[in-house]
């Protein structure tokens, strides 16, 4: 199975933070926005791709025990996200790329 | 103590939503009919109908909070009270900074326009109020508390633009004045489900976006006067004061 580590390197991705999570192995992937949404809709080992930067983002991520989270458009994480990040070992990743441009390229990495 | 009834999120004929027979004189007509004695002006993004309503509703006798209702980036609505003229134009000044730049199409949205108080127009904003300002919940915050103001997560039950839809749960830091839920879920069910909110006063409000919901839901203020100092204690549950969502028993 895919890690984390083989998508940042093939989607040629930023890593933020969590860096210590590279290894975890990836399922599939959520797209999504609202954080309620993800709360109830994503499962373990997705890779989430959204623009929120919320610190809630990385409790989520938790919660649901998420493999990494990509930020599209440019968006970087807040401060206290990536301390969570690095707590959790749930890499946050990164794109200029937009949404739609990702997830294209993810979902033919991995489908 | 005395009570009072308090509408704290009422829209005016500026946000594009609001309909055009909201100028604040109509407006304050309606609040002296629906006998509220605390109202809070609170356009989407902007300010500039405050300072007008509170003149005409002093003649009345009602209360105003001038304020706003923010979209902040990750596009939940807050209200925003501010004590006076100085703190309000700043805030004024920060959305006019970090609102994004897009245009209105009023065939679409709605016309955004400042009248006076014979309801004639003297500005029509030009920027889209009801996008998003380029601010997280917490800048909106640490700005709103700087300038003394009072900051409150609007509907944060609704299955949109709330603080639950975009962001799953209230965070544990964030700090808040009070939090507004609408007649969806009642605080008991919120705090059933998150417990931790116990500790917040809830207000309830109309939204109201035309003359006829004015005063169809509000919150009673128990507590000396009527003041901003007042209210933030209210909201607080502090020196006896307090607050609830007014019901049908007590419009008796």
């Amino acid at each position: 199975m895919m890690t984390v580590a083989d998508i940042v390197k093939a989607l040629n991705l930023k890593v933020f933070s969590g860096a210590g999570g590279l290894d975890r192995e990836v399922s599939g992937g959520y797209v999504s926005d609202l954080l309620s949404d993800v709360m109830g809709k994503a499962d373990a080992g997705q890779v989430w791709i959204t623009l929120q930067t919320h610190k809630n983002v990385m409790a989520i991520a938790s919660l649901k025990d998420l493999a990494a989270v990509i930020l599209v458009s440019g968006y970087k994480p807040a401060e206290n996200t990536a301390e969570q990040s690095e707590e959790e070992n749930i890499p946050i990743l990164g794109t200029d790329k937009s949404a739609f441009e990702v997830t294209g390229e993810l979902y033919t990495l991995i489908k | 103590m005395n009570r009072y009834r308090a509408d704290l999120h009422v829209h005016t004929v500026l946000s594009p939503c609001g309909d055009l027979e909201m100028s604040p004189s109509n407006i304050v007509k309606r609040a002296a009919l629906k006998g509220i004695d605390i109202l809070g002006v609170t356009d989407h993004n902007s300010t500039k109908h405050g300072a007008l309503i509170r003149k005409l509703a002093e003649k009345e006798g009602i209360f105003v909070l001038c304020g706003a209702e923010v979209t902040t980036r990750e596009e939940i609505h807050c209200l925003a009270f501010f004590e006076n003229d100085d703190t309000l134009e700043k805030f004024q000044q920060f959305l006019n900074m970090y609102l994004a730049d897009v245009w209105n199409n009023p065939s679409r949205f709605g016309y955004q326009v400042v009248v006076d108080e014979n309801d004639m127009i003297v500005e029509e904003i030009d920027r889209l109020l009801i996008a998003a300002i380029d601010r997280s919940i917490d800048e909106v915050e640490e700005e709103v508390h700087a300038l003394g103001g009072l900051f409150i997560p609007a509907h944060i039950d609704r299955p949109g633009y709330s603080l639950f839809s975009q962001l799953g749960f209230m965070p544990p830091d964030l700090k808040v004045d009070a939090l507004e839920v609408t007649g969806r879920t009642t605080p008991e069910d919120i705090i059933a489900q998150f417990p931790d909110l116990a500790a917040y006063s809830f207000i309830g409000s109309s939204d109201a976006h035309y003359p006829e919901q004015l005063g169809t839901r509000m919150t009673v203020f128990e507590m000396e006067t009527r003041s901003f100092a007042e209210i933030k204690k209210a909201l607080h549950g502090e020196d006896g004061r307090r607050v609830s969502i007014m019901t049908d028993r007590h419009r008796g």
